[in-house]
């Protein structure tokens, strides 16, 4: 089909798109110097280490060069001077919704955190720009003793479980944007899952930038004992600023042995957030660490999540559709590094690009040597709408010694014509073919959201795809 | 003599001249034209920053191979008799030409139809200055090897040059040898291939070392086909085990034409290969093939371009790794589909078969794809030898070290299919069977 663009992106974005003016208690200005590290590590009152943390991710940000040589130059575009790092009202997350601040109550309350709370979460973390304004955990699963509370909370409360794993999934330095995280992280989750108990409903954060030209740096860290297993969802909306908002958030995942994390993110950010997002896990022996990774807004997502399988028969999992619009470039993908015998990786892959969209696959697959019985599958789809439209696959691939099966496959695809006039046959409009043909592109991986998440992701793709025939 | 002295005037002679420290003496037999053109290489050579571990045309790849400093240039061989008596090849052939350290010591141009230019590149330069100067390297060099390939353009001496004209076909194949002889030396070989419109030409292009010296070689083929033209068009790399060989192609497809290009590889230690299509005309097609088996601890770098500037135009990519031992494979490949390319079919495929658990095996397949209503599809693969087929061959008396090698020889085998070429496909296969040793 080749049909010139005519795509209306920002009709559903409106859920997202308003703001509310704040005082904000705590600031520490635009731009980034070692002074803004230290009001940061101040305010939050850091203990030494952290603050030793956060100057070394400094001087490794400074170090490191923007990845141009293979990312887009669309990088560049970044001003580090002009961004706001830190922005708070409090320090201290509230128990009850009574107790948030009126704005940014109503925020959550129109993004309709509280009512899915109630209906369907084990726990819920609500982060304004810098900080949590909202925390809480069910009473029953709290009894069981998971632990969910923000990353500052974690680091202070439970200092002997965090500083095990903090940073040693993604060491700082792991690139430009985590070693800027290191620096100057705040707010993310912070959750702990007992050995052998196995959390029903899922924990959910949601993470709202309000305040224009700010960073959002969110640190999330989630540790799940031997065979316990955790559902931990995030989702993230902005209002639609002037200029460039950024987000770069670093999550680490431990499955301990046998243990299971599914993390599902939602991401529709504004088309002017650059969201670059390192996420990796560490699964143990028999462990499973599987993303679900959803991108439909911000400009540029820049986003790999990985596993390193370091116990024998761990398992990895990426599942991820992408959909890039008018203007923005989604380019995301997967890391696998099968680092013990007879473990196992998929990854799944679909983007569909519209309008001047453009969808990009990045994959590694490392199966280094004497390693037995690993196997990765590995499939990209892409689907093109307009004849403007871009996709690109950029997969490397590298395997040591033999007894090993690792297979890739890719292909790009546009809806085909007979699709669409066998639809129109049977009395549909052409632009609700189109969209039931791109939701029937991706209805396998969609279903493998939880049912809310499913039914908000199809609605979301068939507001995108509105206009999107002409 | 003492040993010391010898060893001195070593040293004296690699200074005097070392292909990448000694600008190179202006090449007698060219025309003045040239002669600046290779000086400006050279100017070139030296400017263009050596690739770096952060260079995505240079990921994964041993960079160490790519110390060139103590090549020197070949000087002429003393046996030539000896060399021509050494190549035989394929029977039946059109024409040959035999190349050793930058000098043609052998051509028989006899078997060739009336108007087919078969000559020196130095010739070619003289007589058929416009179309020299339209086709010889004048697509930039996109894979990486940029510098590499400014050296061979302001060191060579000579080549093949071949003119097909309108509507003629050369029947039988011709062959092109390049020996390389002497310890360090470097040489330059270049095959020019243009093929006017409705042409039709099967090269062979063979590279070898005389002996099982050390030695360096830029190899170059530009390939240019005209409107509804056909070439078949095959590298027979052969230098010896401490070769550092680089072969880069450009290939450039008219309408309604197909390039047939087929890379084997057998010899050399560190070899790269770049391998640049354009489809430029609608209706094209290039279909582009590679045998590596690979053992002891050689390298193997391929990259390649599958370039769709037109609509409904087909490339055809499918190359077959055997890794033994600790070798090393590299494969990155791109198709690109340019805006406006509608309709565009592409497809890309590599194969590794791990035989060794020291082998190394890197495949990067990418897609970038800027038009809709297009077919692209790629696929890499990663296995190991399949495990019944093994044990029905030993349940039938064949030892295990020759039935590996029949798998292999069968594995390779699926891509000399892709040559759509009998005669071809069978004179190679006898080549690849003496390689395999079955």
């Amino acid at each position: 089909m080749s049909t010139e663009t005519k795509t209306d992106l920002d009709i559903d974005r409106s859920v997202g798109d308003f703001r509310y003016e704040m005082d904000y208690a705590y600031d520490a200005g635009v731009g980034l110097t070692e002074a803004t590290i230290d009001y940061i590590s101040d305010v939050k009152g850091d203990p030494d280490w952290v603050r030793a943390f956060r100057k070394e991710g400094y001087r490794k940000f400074l170090e490191k060069p923007m990845p141009t040589n293979w990312a887009t130059k669309d990088l560049d575009n970044i001003v580090f001077e002009n961004i706001r790092y830190y922005l708070a009202q409090g320090q201290q997350a509230s128990r009850s919704w009574d107790d948030v601040p009126a704005e940014m109550k109503e925020t959550f309350e129109r993004l309709g955190i509280p009512e899915q709370e109630r209906k369907f979460l084990a726990g819920v973390e609500a982060q304004f720009d810098s900080e949590a304004a909202y925390s809480n955990i069910k009473a029953a699963v709290g009894e069981q003793g998971v632990i969910f509370v923000g990353s500052t909370e974690g680091l202070k409360e439970h200092p002997e479980i965090f500083k095990k794993w903090f940073g040693k999934v993604i060491p700082s330095g792991d690139n430009k944007f985590s070693a800027l995280n290191s620096a100057v992280f705040s707010g993310g989750s912070f959750i702990y899952v007992p050995p052998g108990v196995k959390v029903k409903h899922p924990l959910q954060a949601y993470f709202r930038i309000n305040a224009q030209n700010f960073g959002q740096f969110e640190r999330t860290l989630i540790i799940a004992d031997e065979g316990a297993e955790v559902t931990y969802m995030e989702g993230c909306t902005a209002p639609k600023f002037e200029t460039a908002t950024l987000h770069s958030a670093v999550v680490e995942l431990v499955a301990l042995k046998g243990a299971k994390i599914q993390y599902i993110t939602v991401q529709n950010w504004s088309s002017n957030v650059f969201n670059l997002v390192t996420k990796r896990g560490l699964a143990h022996e028999d462990a499973e660490i599987k993303w679900i990774d959803c991108n439909i807004g911000s400009r540029l997502t820049m986003k790999y999540p990985g596993v390193v399988m370091k116990g024998k028969g761990a398992r990895g999992e990426v599942v991820s559709i992408a959909l890039a619009g008018d203007g923005q470039h989604q380019d995301t993908g997967a890391k696998m590094i099968h680092a013990a015998d007879n473990t196992t990786s998929n990854i799944i892959s679909k983007s569909i690009s519209l309008g001047t969209g453009r969808s990009t696959y990045r994959g590694m697959v490392h199966v280094p040597k004497h390693l037995k019985g690993c196997k990765n599958n590995t499939e990209c789809n892409a689907l093109l709408i307009n004849s403007h439209s871009r996709t690109d696959t950029y997969p490397a691939i590298s395997v040591r010694g033999q007894g090993n099966a690792v297979q890739h496959e890719a292909s790009v695809s546009q809806i085909s014509a007979e699709q669409i006039f066998y639809m129109q046959q049977r009395g549909l409009s052409e632009a609700a073919a189109m969209s039931l043909a791109v939701n029937g592109f991706v209805n396998d991986l969609v279903q493998q959201f939880p049912m809310e998440y499913s039914v908000e992701l199809k609605r979301l793709i068939d507001l995108e795809m509105e206009g999107s025939v002409g | 003599m003492t040993l010391t002295e010898l060893s001195e005037i070593k040293v004296a002679a690699i200074a005097e001249s070392g292909v990448t420290s000694e600008a190179p003496v202006p090449a007698a037999n060219w025309p003045e034209w040239f002669r600046r053109d290779q000086q400006a290489a050279w100017a070139d050579f030296l400017s263009i920053p050596e690739p770096k571990r952060t260079d995505e045309p240079w990921r994964f790849a041993n960079l160490k191979a790519l110390d060139l400093s103590d090549y020197t240039e070949a000087s002429e061989v003393e046996n030539e008799e000896a060399l021509v008596a050494r190549s035989t090849g394929f029977e039946n052939i059109a024409a040959k030409l035999i190349f050793a350290n930058e000098k043609l010591i052998q051509g028989e141009t006899a078997g060739l139809p009336e108007g087919v230019l078969l000559l020196p590149l130095e010739q070619a330069a003289r007589e058929h200055e416009v179309l020299f100067k339209k086709h010889f390297m004048s697509t930039p060099v996109r894979l990486g090897s940029k510098k590499f390939a400014a050296l061979h353009r302001a060191r060579l001496r000579t080549g093949a040059f071949l003119f097909v004209p309108k509507g003629v076909v050369v029947e039988r194949p011709i062959e092109i040898w390049h020996w390389v002889s002497g310890e360090n030396a470097a040489i330059f070989p270049h095959t020019l291939i243009v093929l006017d419109d409705g042409a039709s030409a099967t090269v062979i292009d063979r590279f070898v070392s005389a002996s099982g010296e050390r030695s360096l070689a830029i190899a170059v083929n530009d390939l240019t086909l005209g409107v509804a033209s056909r070439l078949s068009y095959v590298g027979v790399q052969d230098w010896s085990r401490k070769t550092t060989a680089f072969h880069l192609n450009t290939t450039e497809v008219e309408k309604n034409s197909t390039s047939t290009a087929l890379q084997m590889n057998f010899g050399g230690s560190y070899i790269r290969g770049e391998s640049d299509s354009h489809l430029l005309g609608e209706g094209s097609r290039s279909v582009m093939l590679s045998i590596n088996p690979a053992d002891k601890t050689r390298e193997i770098d391929q990259r390649t371009f599958q370039d769709h500037f037109s609509p409904r135009a087909t490339s055809d990519l499918l190359y077959h790794n055997a890794l033994a031992d600790a070798s090393r494979t590299i494969f990155a490949g791109l198709i690109k589909v340019e805006e406006g390319a509608h309709e565009t079919d592409a497809y890309q495929k590599v194969r590794n078969l791990m035989l060794s658990d020291e082998a190394e095996a890197n495949s990067m397949p990418g897609l970038e794809i800027l038009a809709d209503n297009v077919r692209c599809t790629h696929g890499a693969t990663s296995g190991e030898l399949n495990e019944d087929e093994l044990f029905y061959m030993l349940a039938r008396g064949i030892r295990p070290e020759q039935a590996a090698q029949l798998i292999v020889r069968g594995f390779f085998g699926t891509v000399l299919e892709r040559l759509e070429n009998p005669t071809l496909e069978e004179q190679l296969g006898l080549i690849l069977d003496r390689k395999l040793n079955l």
